[in-house]
């Protein structure tokens, strides 16, 4: 193993990059554009959620319960009938309808116990549980403050004071910013490494690396250095330009420690893309194992819904991918604050799955070249 | 230059092509130089010169490939800048671009290539067959029929090319190079069915670009060219007669300009010293390889000794390249041994790889590098001192004559100095033994002289090894000794002077077509050539056939023309099943990875409480978290400091803090402040926390209120009912399915689609789209149907197993969906269609397009985080994309119940995309090469 050799043939792997603008525009474009926009689109915790009432009652306290929806959090409620709900949420028009039954404020004062139905149009995942959760807050509360003045002391005074670390106003946007940043990694790193080795091939090119004297091992890690530097200046450059100068979000941790976590992750996704362009053939085979690969890379990994909602089968699993890991640590890093005394595990697991993704790579692609 | 023209000549009645001031410039470089020129009709037009002087340019101007940036074209009567008289003449002009079989599609079968061609001129399926058989036929190429292109022979590839030109019966046949790197007997095979085809059809014009001066002394007129100008025009005695030169190679130094001529001397290699005889460089014994149970080299065994120049000949795909392979190491040897400097070829051996230079048939220098960086790539990487590269790199470019075109990228190169860079490199570190594979293919007579005076310094002042193998015939009689090969056979080994002797024949060239010959079975006069159907057999009914087939060729859509391209595209696809079981299988994985996966009904979360005040009550509290189905606890928090560490490590999602004197304060009816810490690194999971914990505080106030004050608590106690509507037992799958089907319809076929172009353009063969009558709808629509076949196979797959496997309901109309999918999957591959468009990689091509899908498709379209509630651009992207009507109709089908009136609404979006994609993907192609 020669160290000029690697570091020649990663030299010849970046020029091949600049020549290619497009790709360039493109690589520009996912870490900054992209991700300025997606996070920008984000609603700001629960937003505009439709919310529509039959009101039965007509009474003092059905019309207290209406006025207390309000943008931002909900849409200026729209007052249907009976008849139309149904209609109106097949539609997908709205994502909750209240039901107020008649004689409701009567009943209540009488100790009838009356029931309020909310719906909820369970398709609509994200809105559904966090919405109904809200919905029955502010119904629950505007009855008990209407109920304050018809009777004495039936309270206890405890009040519950929540407060969110980290992201104080639970804003949505930073979170996609930040998840959109390890995204656009995972997906670059793995598409410049294999789709470069593919290219090689169909070029013809990779014959004639094996008549020079340079070793498989030289090859592949000429690779890894190259495209992982790319990727890393780019996020580099992004999280400080555009996700903590344009899009203001403040970044806890220390930005070495995520950069050098970046650089781990980077070893195992560009192994990773080494190993699937073994495994295709050609472009268009390449093109559909990435898809294959990113899509649950991306969605299982903790990064767009919760870890622990998912099953404990699948947890397990993603257990043995870089993203996972990635995730939990640009959590904890970015969003938290944490140093390396709370993030070693996930350096180590990184340096785990590399290592492991990389000697696979390496036996495959020497397989691949013969 | 008006003088230069035949105007007196008899063949130039009409000219065929009128060239008016033509320039062309890549970036800096000027490739041609304000070009004036008539070239006549009827007859063989030539045109000689050396590498990079714009011939290639000019042919593609001709054709129409290219646009033209200066000057005036006149080809056929009309100017070939405007597009309608394009149009018109298209059909009357074949054009067969410079490589081997550039233009032919790999996986395709020697019948299916002409095929596609006949079909893109509109013919049918009579007259095609007909075609077809009796190009094959005449060409030799019929036993091959079945053949898959990519695994036929260099000179089968350019006849193959030629039969693909010749399917509709061209008026100007256009052809660049169109025998390089093709071996003699087919070469001259070659030739005679061009005279053949030329017989039958008088009239037609054939403009010839080639390096053979000995094939340029046999055409009517030649065109003599350099640096982008013309030197002279004529027929072949004219230009013998204007230079008094014997031959054409000596007559075409003759006519460059002085200063060029000074540099060119006569070869001449010295004969060898025999003091190095012992030493054998390379052997090879009983050398056998076998692909599978194909032979291609068998039972070879030679020796060469060092110093020696062995060369080495054979028809095209004889074993040659496959022989030299086994020698470098790339390929195993089957049986048999190689030996460099009597040392087994070891494929690990660096040592033994820094003494061998080897240059491959192909060329596979890299491109994205220009030509210094390629040099000075190789110089580092044989570990070259740094401080000698400079200088070595300088006398490479000038042993190679590079020095001009040090920092052009190699694509922008012609062929010729391309296999001269790829010369230097694989001599940059002077080995000991050169191992090359047709190095002169494709390059000029006077950089071929060049060359061989550079293998004769080698061979003879520094006893460099060199094992070439050539289609030349005055290169192979410069050689010591030469092989011939055949079918993986040596036939003969001597010096070349002995084998001509043998076969007393009168050139070496004669000597190795009776080999050939005698080797296949055929006698000189039985070679395919002389069997053939006439071509003119069918030619009263191809006159009728011409006049209907050129009026419908003019017509601006032609469902024949169309189906080509969908045909060729769902060849390759079944030619390519792992990519159609990745499509399918894979979406069918994807479905359920990602229902199953994706879900918000967040449980398990970890919590744990800092009680200060650890009385009955304050556990009380604690307990009925901790009993919850969404919470469980972790051990107690000691104080704010662990608080802070375990949230930081997001070891804790919720952090309860009871205040001291909690209990006494509730009896006491004091207000109270209980604290909740919730993690906001992940927003929406901790407002799905916040809500939980809201209502577990509630319930337990309600609880204790009870507890404390009796029933007059309960006063005014009412209940909520929360119906989950659609999803009642809110499963993920359910929810989640009906919006994945959507994302990998979307995914897939784009991704398909925008490959299945950039791929032509990167490899070359959307020449075809350029040279042909097909439309640019009909190319994009031709394109999109298979894989919209191919979606909705995949969509039907999908449906089958949700409901079917996954037990995800479908309760609404069936009809309604699989309308709506149609109309979704013509979406996504147009919006792939649009999308290749911009891009010419392949390697962007797919990471544009997961960009350009994936984050929309995942983020914008309602998947999660409705649209209503989007905002800026995300928003808009959001309410034009459409998926988001897809995913409304999938769910509104699936879940819903609902019918296609319910859902009419959604449909609008999808009918209007299809034609405005299909329009910006017409009006972003472009039909001709910039």
């Amino acid at each position: 193993m020669r160290l000029t050799n690697i570091v020649q043939l990663g030299i010849k792997e970046l020029w091949g990059l600049i020549r290619d603008p497009m790709m360039l525009a493109l690589i520009i474009y996912a870490f900054t554009i992209s991700i300025y926009t997606a996070s920008k689109a984000m609603p700001e915790t629960l937003n505009r959620a439709v919310i529509a009432v039959v009101d039965e009652d007509q009474s003092p306290i059905s019309s207290r319960i209406i006025t207390a929806f309000n943008p931002p959090y909900f849409s200026i409620p729209k007052l249907i009938t009976q008849s139309e709900m149904d209609r109106r949420m097949d539609a997908g028009l709205d994502t909750f309808a209240l039901d107020i039954p008649p004689n409701f404020q009567r009943d209540l004062l009488a100790n009838k116990s009356p029931t309020i139905q909310i719906n909820v149009d369970a398709t609509r995942m994200s809105q559904a549980f966090t919405g109904s959760g809200y919905v029955q807050s502010i119904v629950t509360s505007e009855i008990n403050e209407f109920l304050k003045h018809y009777r004495a002391a039936s309270t206890v005074p405890i009040e519950l004071a929540q407060r969110a670390r980290f992201n104080p106003t639970l804003n949505k946007s930073w979170f996609s910013a930040i998840n959109n940043v390890i995204n656009s990694i995972t997906m670059l790193s793995i598409v410049l490494t294999g789709a470069a080795l593919i290219r090689e091939r169909e070029h013809g090119t990779t014959e004639h690396l094996l008549v020079m004297p340079v070793t498989p091992f030289e090859i592949m890690a000429s690779k890894i250095w190259s495209m992982g530097f790319v990727v890393l200046i780019a996020s580099a450059f992004s999280l400080v330009f555009v996700v903590k100068g344009w899009l203001a979000v403040p970044i806890q941790g220390s930005l070495a420690l995520f950069l050098f976590g970046a650089t781990l992750h980077l070893f195992a996704t560009t192994c990773m893309g080494i190993f699937l362009a073994t495994m295709a053939g050609t472009m268009p085979q390449f093109g559909l194992l990435l898809m294959l690969v990113l899509l649950p890379l991306q969605a299982l990994s903790g990064s767009m819904t919760p870890r622990e909602s998912m099953p404990e089968i699948i947890q397990n699993i993603m257990l043995a991918a870089p993203n996972t890991h990635f995730v939990m640590l640009a959590q904890s890093i970015l969003f938290r604050g944490a140093g390396l005394d709370v993030v070693w595990p996930q350096l180590l697991a990184l340096i785990v799955i590399g290592s492991v993704l990389f000697f696979l790579s390496l036996r495959r692609f020497r397989q691949f070249l013969r | 230059m008006s003088d230069l023209q035949p105007k007196d000549h008899p063949l130039a009645l009409t000219p065929v092509v009128r060239l008016d001031t033509v320039g062309l410039s890549y970036g800096k470089t000027r490739a041609l130089g304000s070009i004036t020129l008539n070239m006549p009709a009827g007859c063989m037009v030539g045109l000689i010169g050396p590498d990079g002087v714009g011939k290639s340019s000019l042919l593609s101007l001709i054709a129409g490939a290219r646009a033209i940036q200066q000057g005036r074209i006149t080809v056929l009567g009309g100017d070939i800048a405007d597009a309608s008289h394009r149009a018109m003449a298209c059909p009357r002009i074949a054009y067969m671009p410079q490589g081997l079989g550039k233009n032919l599609y790999p996986t395709l079968s020697v019948f299916e290539n002409v095929d596609f061609f006949g079909r893109l001129f509109g013919q049918d399926r009579q007259e095609r067959e007909r075609r077809i058989g009796e190009l094959l036929q005449s060409t030799g190429l019929a036993p091959f029929a079945d053949r898959p292109a990519g695994k036929l022979s260099g000179g089968m590839k350019q006849k193959l090319g030629l039969c693909c030109a010749l399917i509709h019966d061209p008026d100007l046949l256009i052809l660049d190079e169109p025998t390089t790197g093709v071996d003699p007997l087919s070469r001259r095979q070659f030739w005679e069915l061009i005279d053949r085809i030329r017989y039958d059809r008088l009239g037609m014009s054939v403009i010839v670009a080639t390096a053979y001066m000995e094939e340029a002394a046999r055409f009517d007129w030649l065109v003599a060219m350099d640096s982008g100008k013309v030197l002279a025009t004529g027929t072949p005695t004219d230009l013998l007669e204007q230079t008094g030169a014997l031959n054409l190679d000596a007559a075409f130094i003759g006519l460059l300009p002085e200063k060029e001529r000074a540099d060119y001397r006569e070869v001449v290699i010295p004969p060898r010293s025999f003091e190095h005889d012992e030493e054998i460089a390379i052997e090879a014994e009983h050398l056998t390889v076998r692909f599978g149970d194909f032979t291609a080299v068998d039972d070879v065994s030679f020796r060469i000794s060092r110093g020696e120049i062995f060369g080495f000949l054979g028809s095209n795909g004889c074993g040659k390249s496959t022989t030299m392979k086994a020698l470098t190491g790339l390929l195993s040897t089957s049986q048999g041994n190689a030996r460099l400097f009597g040392h087994q070829v070891d494929p690990n051996d660096m040592t033994v790889r820094r003494r061998v230079g080897y240059m491959s048939q192909a060329f596979s220098l890299y491109s994205e590098l220009t030509v210094r960086q390629n040099l000075d790539l190789h110089a580092r990487l044989f570990s070259i001192p740094l401080d000698a590269i400079p200088a070595r790199t300088q006398e490479m470019a000038q042993r190679f004559d590079l020095a001009a075109v040090m920092d052009s990228l190699p694509d922008a190169l012609p062929l010729g100095i391309r296999q001269r860079l790829s010369l230097a490199v694989a001599m940059i570190h002077s080995p000991d033994i050169l191992i090359l594979d047709e190095p002169t293919s494709g390059v000029d007579p006077v950089a071929r002289d060049g060359f061989w005076q550079i293998l004769s310094d080698l061979s003879r002042k520094d006893h460099v090894t060199i094992f070439v193998s050539t289609h030349f015939m005055n290169e192979a009689e410069r050689c010591d000794r030469i092989s011939l090969m055949h079918a993986g056979k040596v036939l003969i080994s001597d010096t070349p002077a002995a084998i001509t002797q043998k076969r007393s024949a009168k050139t070496l060239e004669d000597a190795f077509v009776a080999y050939l010959l005698d080797a296949s079975g055929q006698k000189e006069k039985s070679s395919p050539t002389t069997t053939p159907v006439p071509l003119s057999s069918a030619a009263a009914a191809d006159t009728q056939n011409k006049v209907d087939r050129r009026t419908t060729a003019n017509r601006l859509f032609n469902f024949r023309r169309m189906f080509a391209y969908t045909q060729r595209e769902a060849l390759e696809l079944r030619r390519d099943p792992i990519r159609a079981t990745l499509a399918t299988l894979g979406s069918v994985i994807l479905l359920f990875v990602l229902g199953y996966g994706i879900t918000m009904d967040v449980e398990n979360l970890s919590f744990a409480a800092l009680d200060r005040d650890n009385s009955t009550i304050s556990r009380d509290y604690i307990l009925q978290i901790a009993g919850s189905r969404y919470f469980t606890e972790k051990a107690p928090i000691t104080d704010y400091a662990d608080l802070d560490q375990r949230m930081r490590s997001g070891e804790l999602s919720l952090a309860i803090e009871i205040p001291p004197g909690f209990a006494r304060d509730v009896s006491h009816g004091r207000n109270v402040q209980i604290g909740a810490w919730i993690d906001g690194a992940m927003p929406s999971r901790a407002e799905t926390i916040s809500g939980y914990v809201q209502a577990m505080h509630a319930n337990w106030l309600t609880q204790k209120a009870r507890e404390l004050y009796g029933s007059a608590a309960t006063s005014g106690s009412f209940q909520i009912q929360l119906r989950y509507r659609y999803n009642p037992n809110v499963k993920s799958l359910v929810a989640m399915v009906p919006a994945v089907i959507p994302l990998l319809l979307l995914m897939i076929p784009t991704m398909l689609a925008v490959l299945s172009v950039v791929r032509e353009k990167e490899l070359g063969s959307i020449i075809n789209f350029y040279t042909t009558p097909v439309t640019r709808l009909e190319f994009l629509i031709g394109k999109q149907i298979p894989y919209v076949v191919l979606a909705m196979l995949n969509f039907l797959l999908l449906v089958i197993f949700a409901i079917f496997i996954f037990h995800v309901p479908f309760t609404g109309s069936f009809m309604t969906l699989t309308g709506a999918a149609f109309l979704y999957v013509v979406a996504a591959t147009g919006m792939g269609l649009v999308i290749s468009a911009f891009i010419t990689s392949q390697i962007a091509a797919i990471f544009g397009t997961a960009l350009l899908t994936m984050i929309p498709a995942m983020q914008y379209s309602g998947l999660i985080d409705p649209v209503s509630s989007l905002q800026g651009v995300g928003a808009f992207i959001g309410k034009i994309y459409p998926t988001t009507y897809f995913v409304t109709i999938a769910r509104g089908t699936f879940s819903k119940g609902l019918e296609f009136s319910d859902l009419a609404g959604s449909f609008v979006p999808l009918f209007i995309a299809i034609p405005v994609l299909l329009g910006l993907g017409v009006v972003l192609l472009k039909k001709q090469a910039n």
